[in-house]
């Protein structure tokens, strides 16, 4: 694909670090997501990290120094969108916080959180791009990951989103709301705890007999999955923008393929 | 005494100077004194005593209605031997004047370890969460309300109103001013301690039987 | 009560695999969640009445000393004697000097965690007192020599069985199996309690400026029998609980037992004002209330405000995931969950409870619960920063921190160290996961880590797209 005739809004992806590492094909599901639906998309190259662990872990200074490289990167574009309901939230409402007292990078941060979308949300909700082409053969059952549900209030859409696909089945998992025990770095920090947890969220998952679990961001999708071939449970893990973009096609997170890239 | 003279204005002052500044001047308190809570009541459309009985039955209460107050010892009479109770009761004085059969044993004293079962008049009944509002006082001693096994109270339909803050408008106007007790009780004691089982009758009354009277 | 919440993760690790433990909580969890969820969707106005309890907390702490002042006013213009304690042990003593004074020998109490936080049993048993809990969960628990596990449900951790083997003990048999007769046998141990008892200590849910009342929600009516058949009553409360009218804590009142235990109402909800009048058949001769601060005021000047606002209905902790893996034991001393993270250190020292504001994932649901709108996480993190600032976070994680610091704010040094990892895990993978890693052992301990493909995704789009 080259250029858009009529030109779209610009937008920068946010590539986030899990996926960047992780899960490319998060990054080029996410593309076409959002090219289908008439954008420009761009991803800038001086992006690292959205600053959330240094936040999380009560080091500002860190988490504001990388809220600024992302501004600076960022802040051109019409829009900053990523497949993560939890980086996105780091930007929408984090990066005002962080900011509070610094009258000279407040109102560049405030700017930046109002143009800061959630991919599945920012398809739903800006862009109205409701339809789906995409085709996937299965049952699937959506975790809602904690970030993107309390923080952006992404519940609806990429259900709704889901619900287009031709041949995919939504079956909803008991507690579908609870944390899966991911909470970045808590799972190594408190490993039995999050073992607990992710166990129960697994349970859950296992009840509906769904053969794939979906959601929106990859932290909780590499727990979920980890947890599910560890204990051999036949059951594909997919980020949502996979499904909807028709990418889904391979084993999924932990079954991939060497070299499948 | 010294130090506790103390620790009033320590605490006082850790609060002021937590809240960076000094005490209130006398415009400021009187302005605070002079609010008027205006919160938001939850709506209800239905009849006030319809409202009443059907909240007060969900949790366990049991209610009847009377139509005069002539006919309250009757129902106590109905309602005690329909247990299998003895002819004696705690009875607040209040409804000592209420025809009751000759051959009926009444305290209206504190209730002691042994009362099984009592008669309590109300002073409100509240529709919102269907509940009694009763006051303690020489005519409805509390120990009443929480001793025996059986509790039964009378309530006037007309005393029934829709929300708490109708109730308490009602223990404003009181010439005596503020009860010691005043006891919101909506329904029969209840635990779920043990397993998250519900079980009624934890420590005060078993069953709480309301006689509507009008 | 002493504080082991350095201990938080031994006894978080046991209490997983603690099987009578996991057994209660299992039970517990649900049934609070659904009916909870229940009662906010059977009351339209709930949100609203969320809102509008957060600003009236918010304009009564603003004010607090005034209304402090007009409810000592009224207490004393009632009759009641009003006492103000800056610590646990002044607030110990002052409830001990009453005691002495009446020559209490048997006190009742009903719930209140301030007294827990207190430690106000220990001080009055060893001065030779007998104190009987007698709602029922701390009954159990006391007989169990245990502290309560969460805030309005303090047995939640025990088992039907533990309490049949407790009871057994405790009362000479014979063994009772049944819920009903478990309750049965408490009810008829404490009954004779209540009518021998010197003194009665409850707590407070709410002070009423306007009347000098304070106001107790049980279910039980254990909190009515303590406070109306002892000769001296006495309240435990936090300066915090203080309203300005019954109109405002009524405003509370419809959030607390819905958000508590999932009822429209709790059973009993009794306002206490004074001593029993000259007319009274019935009451305590003296009313009591101590004021406790407790470092109350220290939080009302900073970012932690905002956990003044907690009226105590456990819905934070009936909502935590961690909480409900762990329990509330864990995490070692008055106050667990995510309101207990929050307040454990703050009144105890930021490094006596070091992992408490950090056991936990972030996931908000204890703030979407809370009836007051506590940013309960956004204060977490917020105890995360002052640990930072103060050198209490672990030297492993403050470098691990410097150099992902270092390296990120370089984007070609961290595109460069993300394209190793890549190729690294992709190289050592087989069927698309790790099973063991070095180093990365406690998630691998539980968990597969999914691989990555082999190539990141800046570098494939780079080839692809070739943009800058
Ligand atoms: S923090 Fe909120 S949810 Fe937790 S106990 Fe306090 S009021 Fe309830």
């Amino acid at each position: 694909m080259t250029e858009t005739p009529t030109r779209g809004p610009r937008v920068g992806l946010f590539a986030t670090c899990l996926m960047n590492v992780f899960r490319p094909n998060v990054g080029f599901s996410a593309v076409k997501l959002l090219e289908d639906a008439g954008c420009t998309v761009e991803v800038p190259a001086a992006q690292t990290c959205c600053g959330q662990p240094g936040y999380n872990s009560g080091d500002y200074d860190a988490a504001r120094a990388l809220a600024r490289q992302v501004i600076e990167t960022f802040e051109h574009y019409d829009y900053i969108v990523g497949p993560s309901g939890s980086c996105m939230a780091t930007i929408r409402h984090d990066y005002p916080v962080l900011f509070q007292d610094d009258p000279q990078w407040l109102p560049r941060a405030q700017a930046l959180s109002v143009k800061s979308w959630e991919l599945l949300s920012f398809l739903a909700d800006v862009l109205d791009a409701t339809q789906s082409d995409a085709h996937y053969d299965g049952t699937a059952t959506y975790h809602d990951s904690c970030s993107g549900l309390r923080g952006l209030g992404i519940k609806g859409q990429p259900r709704a989103l889901l619900g287009e696909v031709d041949g995919l089945k939504l079956k909803e998992m008991e507690d579908s709301e609870v944390c899966c025990g991911f909470g970045g770095t808590f799972c190594v920090k408190y490993p039995e705890i999050s073992e607990k947890m992710v166990d129960d969220k697994v349970r859950n998952i296992l009840a509906t007999g769904a053969d794939t679990v979906v959601g929106g961001d990859l932290g909780c999708l590499m727990n979920i999955a980890g947890r599910l071939k560890r204990i051999n449970a036949p059951v594909k893990v997919f980020h949502t923008a996979e499904v909807l973009a028709g990418l889904a096609d391979g084993p999924g997170l932990a079954g991939a393929v060497k070299g499948s890239d | 005494m010294n130090a506790r003279v103390n620790a009033r204005e320590a605490i006082l002052n850790s609060v002021r100077s937590a809240l960076k500044r000094g005490p209130l001047d006398d415009t400021q308190r009187a302005a605070l004194d002079a609010r008027i809570p205006q919160h938001t009541r939850p709506a209800q459309d239905e009849d006030l005593v319809a409202r009443f009985m059907r909240k007060f039955e969900s949790r366990a209460g049991t209610v009847e209605r009377v139509t005069g107050f002539d006919a309250v010892p009757a129902a106590v009479e109905a309602y005690r031997l329909g247990k299998g109770l003895p002819a004696r009761a705690a009875v607040g004085a209040a409804l000592k004047d209420l025809p009751w059969p000759a051959d009926f044993e009444m305290n209206h004293g504190a209730a002691g370890i042994a009362e099984i079962l009592s008669v309590s008049p109300a002073i409100a009944g509240i529709a919102e969460t269907g509940s009694l509002m009763l006051a303690a006082g020489p005519g409805s001693p509390t120990t009443h309300n929480f001793v025996p096994d059986d509790h039964v109270v009378v309530l006037e339909a007309s005393r029934i109103v829709g929300h708490f803050e109708e109730a308490w408008t009602i223990l404003r106007a009181r010439a005596e001013g503020m009860p010691r007790a005043t006891n919101i009780i909506s329904g029969p004691s209840r635990t779920a301690d043990v397993e998250q089982t519900i079980q009624l009758g934890a420590h005060g009354p078993r069953r709480v039987h309301v006689i509507l009277v009008g | 009560m002493e504080i082991r919440s350095k201990e938080f993760k031994e006894r978080s690790v046991f209490a997983i695999h603690d099987a009578s433990l996991q057994q209660a909580l299992g039970k517990a969890r649900g049934g609070f969640v659904g009916k909870r969820a229940q009662q906010a969707a059977e009351l339209p106005e709930f949100e609203q009445l969320r809102e509008e309890a957060k600003n009236t907390k918010n304009e009564i702490l603003a004010n607090l000393d005034h209304y402090l002042e007009r409810y000592e006013q009224a207490v004393v213009a009632a009759g009641g004697h009003v006492h103000w304690a800056r610590d646990a042990e002044e607030a110990r003593n002052i409830i001990l000097d009453i005691c002495k004074r009446v020559d209490a020998k048997t006190i009742t109490k009903g719930k209140s965690m301030v007294s827990e936080e207190i430690g106000l049993n220990e001080a009055l048993i060893e001065h030779g007192m007998e104190v009987v809990e007698t709602d029922l969960g701390e009954y159990i628990i006391q007989l169990a020599h245990e502290p309560p596990s969460h805030i309005i449900a303090p047995a939640v951790h025990k088992t039907k069985d533990q309490v049949s083997d407790l009871f057994e003990a405790a009362h000479g048999g014979p063994r009772k199996t049944e819920v009903a007769d478990l309750v049965n046998e408490a009810r008829q141990v404490l009954r004779d309690k209540y009518f021998r008892a010197d003194v009665g200590i409850t707590g407070g849910n709410f002070l009423v400026a306007e009347t000098g009342s304070s106001i107790i929600v049980t279910n039980e009516g254990n909190g009515d029998l303590t406070q109306t058949l002892a000769k001296v009553h006495i309240v435990t409360s936090g300066i915090e609980r203080v309203v300005p009218t019954l109109d405002d804590a009524t405003l509370f009142l419809r959030l607390l037992a819905r958000s508590a235990t999932g009822q429209e109402t709790e059973t009993y909800t009794t306002i206490s004002t004074g001593p029993r009048h000259a007319d009274d058949l019935d009451g305590p001769q003296e009313y009591h209330v101590v004021l406790v601060d407790n470092g109350r005021s220290k939080m009302l000047g900073g970012r932690f405000r905002d956990m003044l606002r907690c009226i105590r209905c456990g819905a934070c902790m009936n909502h935590c995931p961690v909480y409900g893996a762990v329990g509330g034991h864990a995490y070692g001393w008055v106050y667990p969950g995510p309101m207990g993270s929050v307040l454990t250190p703050l009144i105890k020292g930021l490094d006596a409870a070091y992992d408490l504001p950090n056991a936990c994932t972030l996931n908000g649901r204890c703030a979407s619960v809370c009836p007051v709108k506590i940013p309960l996480p956004d204060l977490l993190r917020e105890l995360r920063h002052m640990q930072h600032q103060q050198d209490i976070t672990p030297v492993m994680q403050k470098r691990a921190l410097n150099l992902w610091r270092f390296a990120a704010t370089r984007p070609k040094l961290y595109h460069a160290l993300e394209q190793v990892a890549a190729r690294v895990l992709s190289g050592i993978s087989r069927k698309g996961r790790i099973r063991r890693l070095p180093l990365a052992s406690a998630w691998t301990d539980s968990r597969d880590l999914p691989a990555p493909a082999g190539r990141t995704f800046l570098e494939l789009w780079q080839g692809k797209r070739g943009q800058k």
